[in-house]
C-alpha cells in the first residue's frame, strides 16, 4: 500500500502554505463498492468547515482517514503537512478529536478527568501554543463549572457532549474534527455549543472540520461548506455561494393595495424593477427570498442521485480570505 | 523525561486512580468481600478435615491453593474484562485519540489490575487465616516467595487475559470464555483437593497450566514440608514452578503486543459505534 501512495503526487497544492489539510483523489474501496471515489479538499488555517452529505455518503470514512484512524485505499492526504496513515505521537498532539461519549469514564470526576487526559500533552507543548489548556481554564471555558466535581455519569446529555468537547480541545489543537457533535442536543444546548465553536475559531486560531445533518448549522457555523455525495466533494462554498450556484431562483412577495402576492423567477432583480416601473409607490412589503441551503442541498443531491450528474464540481469561486 | 517513560508514569497514575475509584464503589467492593467471605466458608466447613495420610487439615492446603488460583482469576479475568469492556464503550478510542495514549493505558491496566488482585489477594488471606492460624507462624522468606510467586502469576496470565480481552466481540464473551477457562483448569488442578486424587492423564493436562502451579507454588510457600505427601510425586517442585509461570510469561509476552497494537490500529469512532449499537441491541 505505502509504495502506491508514494507513487502519488507529492502534494495537492505545493505552493498553498496556509493549507492545513490537503486531499487529492482521495479512494476508499470496501469489497467491491467505491464510498469515496476522487475526493479533492483543501482546508486552510482558521477555517470552520462543514462536511455535510446523505448518509452513506462518505462523510465519517473521509474524517476518520483524516484523524489517522482509518487507512485509505489510495491517494494523496496531508493533514498539518504529514501523511495521517504516518501520524507519529507529535502530529496526534496537535490534532484534537471530539468523541460521543457514552459510557466511559464514568465514574471519574469532570475535573480529574480533564486533568489527566491534559497531562499527555504537556511534552508538546511550545512558546506560541502552551499545551495543555489549564483544567480550570477549559471547564469554564465549556461551561462545566458547577459541574466539575460530578461523576461523568451524573452528566445530562448536553454537559457530556461538552466534555466531549473539553476532552477533544485539552491540548489546544491546531486541527479540531467534530463528527455529528449536535446529534442529540436540545435547541438550548445546541446554541450553546455553536457558541463554544465560534469562540474556538476565533480565540484560539483552531481549524475547524465538522460534519453534520443540520443544514441550519452548517450554515451558522461554517465558513465554507462541503457537499459530499457518492463518494466525492460535489460542491464548495460558502452557503450563499452554493445557492446560487445551483439557481437565481428567487421567491418574490409584495403587497399591493391590500393584497399579497407570490412570485417565483429565475430573475429576481429584473423582476422587481419591472415590478416598480408598473405600479410604483403602490408596492408595500416588498421580500426577496432566494433559495435557502436546504433547498440547494436538496437539489445537489437529488441531481446526484438520479444521475443528472455530470461527475464535475460545481464552480465556485472560493471564499475569500 | 522522554514522552513514553512520560506515558507509562501517567498510566501508573491513571490505574491508581481507577483502583481507588474501584474501592470507593459499593458494589465492586461488595463483590471483592463476598468473594472472600464465601472461600472462608469453604474453610470453614474443611477445618477439621485432614488430607489422606497426613495430618495436615484440609483446610491448611486448599487456603494457599485458593491463594494461587485467585492470582490467575484476578490477572486474566481482570485484563480480559477491562479490555472488553473499555473497548466496547469507547474508552479505548479516547486514549488512542492523545498523544501516547495508548501506552497510558495499558500501563494503567497493568496497574488497576496488579493493585486488584493484590487486594483481593489479601482479603482472603486475611479472612483464611481465621480458620488456619497455624499459617501465620510461616517464616518471612516464606511469605516473599508467596509475593514472588504471586509477582510472576501476574505476568505469567495477565498478557493471556488481555489476549482474551482483545478479541472476543463483547464484554459477555470475555467474562464467559475466562471463566469457563478458569473453572475447568480449576477443577483439575487440586484447588479445593489434592491433585493426586484425579487419573494420570487430568494431571498431565493440568500441569500445562499456570493455575496448578501457581497453587503448587503458594503450598510450598506455606505449609510445613511433611504436607509434601499429597503432592504429584510427593516432592516440593519450586524450580519447575518458576521455570513453568516464566515460560508463560515470555509467550504472552511476545504474543500479546502485537495483537494489541491491531486492535488498536483497528479503533475508530465507527467501531466503536457499531458496538455500541449491538450492546444496545442485547439490553433492549
Amino acid at each position: 500500500m505505502s509504495s502506491q501512495l508514494d507513487a502519488h503526487v507529492p502534494s495537492a497544492h505545493p505552493h498553498d502554505h496556509d493549507a492545513v489539510v490537503q486531499v487529492h483523489d482521495l479512494r476508499m474501496r470496501y469489497g467491491a463498492k467505491d464510498v469515496l471515489d476522487g475526493v479533492d479538499l483543501t482546508i486552510h488555517r482558521g477555517e470552520v468547515i462543514t462536511l455535510l452529505g446523505p448518509n452513506g455518503a462518505g462523510k465519517t470514512t473521509t474524517i476518520e482517514i483524516l484523524e489517522g484512524f482509518r487507512m485509505r485505499s489510495a491517494g494523496d492526504v496531508r493533514v498539518l503537512g504529514t501523511d495521517p496513515a504516518a501520524g507519529d505521537e507529535h502530529w496526534r498532539a496537535r490534532i484534537g478529536i471530539v468523541l460521543q461519549s457514552w459510557r466511559d469514564h464514568g465514574k471519574w470526576r469532570v475535573r480529574d478527568l480533564l486533568h489527566h487526559l491534559g497531562r499527555f500533552y504537556s511534552p508538546y507543548s511550545s512558546p506560541d501554543r502552551d499545551r495543555p489548556v489549564r483544567t480550570d481554564h477549559l471547564i469554564d471555558m465549556v461551561g462545566l463549572g458547577e459541574q466539575a466535581d460530578q461523576r461523568v455519569s451524573k452528566l445530562s446529555g448536553g454537559q457530556r457532549r461538552r466534555l466531549d468537547v473539553a476532552i477533544g480541545i485539552v491540548g489546544r489543537p491546531e486541527l479540531l474534527f467534530l463528527d455529528e457533535p449536535t446529534a442529540g442536543l436540545d435547541p438550548h444546548a445546541r446554541r450553546e455549543f455553536h457558541d463554544l465553536v465560534h469562540r474556538l475559531a476565533d480565540l484560539e486560531d483552531t481549524t475547524i472540520l465538522l460534519t453534520t445533518h443540520d443544514l441550519h448549522e452548517a450554515e451558522k457555523l461554517a465558513d465554507r461548506i462541503l457537499i459530499l455525495a457518492g463518494g466525492r466533494i460535489v460542491a464548495d462554498g460558502s452557503a450563499d455561494q452554493l445557492a446560487r450556484s445551483v439557481s437565481n431562483h428567487a421567491e418574490v412577495r409584495w403587497s399591493r393595495d391590500g393584497e399579497f402576492y407570490v412570485h417565483p423567477t429565475d430573475d429576481a432583480t429584473a423582476f422587481v424593477r419591472e415590478l416598480f416601473s408598473q405600479h410604483g409607490d403602490k408596492i408595500g412589503d416588498l421580500e426577496v427570498r432566494r433559495a435557502s441551503l436546504e433547498d440547494t442541498y436538496m437539489s445537489l443531491v437529488h441531481r446526484f442521485e438520479t444521475g443528472h450528474d455530470d461527475g464535475t464540481v460545481v464552480p465556485l469561486e472560493r471564499n475569500p480570505r | 523525561m522522554n514522552p513514553t517513560a512520560y506515558a507509562a508514569r501517567l498510566g501508573t497514575s491513571r490505574g491508581w486512580t481507577e483502583f481507588k475509584i474501584g474501592l470507593r464503589s459499593a458494589d465492586e467492593l461488595g463483590f471483592k468481600l463476598t468473594f472472600a467471605l464465601s472461600f472462608a466458608l469453604v474453610l470453614y466447613f474443611q477445618r477439621d478435615s485432614t488430607v489422606d495420610g497426613t495430618t495436615q487439615s484440609l483446610a491448611s492446603t486448599v487456603l494457599p491453593s485458593i491463594l494461587g488460583m485467585m492470582v490467575v482469576a484476578g490477572s486474566a479475568l481482570g485484563a480480559a474484562g477491562a479490555l472488553s469492556v473499555e473497548r466496547e464503550d469507547g474508552t479505548l478510542l479516547r486514549a488512542k485519540a492523545i498523544p501516547n495514549g495508548m501506552i497510558g493505558y495499558f500501563s494503567a491496566k497493568v496497574t488497576s489490575v496488579t493493585l486488584d488482585t493484590a487486594i483481593g489477594l489479601t482479603l482472603i488471606l486475611g479472612a483464611g487465616l481465621i480458620f488456619v492460624p497455624e499459617l501465620l507462624s510461616t517464616d518471612v522468606t516464606r511469605w516473599l516467595a508467596l509475593i514472588g510467586f504471586a509477582a510472576l502469576g501476574l505476568l505469567a496470565t495477565l498478557p493471556w487475559g488481555a489476549v482474551v480481552g482483545s478479541l472476543v466481540r463483547s464484554p459477555q464473551a470475555a467474562g464467559g470464555l475466562t471463566m469457563l477457562a478458569i473453572g475447568a483448569l480449576t477443577a483439575i488442578s487440586g484447588i479445593f483437593y489434592p491433585i493426586t486424587a484425579l487419573a494420570g492423564w487430568v494431571q498431565g493436562i493440568a500441569q500445562v497450566f499456570p493455575i496448578y502451579w501457581l497453587g503448587h507454588g503458594m503450598r510450598w510457600a506455606l505449609l510445613p514440608d511433611s504436607a509434601v505427601t499429597a503432592e504429584i510425586g510427593a516432592s516440593w517442585r519450586p524450580v519447575e514452578t518458576i521455570g513453568v509461570l516464566v515460560a508463560w510469561a515470555v509467550v504472552g509476552l511476545l504474543v500479546a503486543p502485537p495483537i494489541l497494537r491491531a486492535i488498536a490500529r483497528r479503533e475508530s469512532g465507527s467501531a466503536v459505534e457499531e458496538r455500541r449499537h449491538r450492546a444496545m441491541q442485547r439490553v433492549g
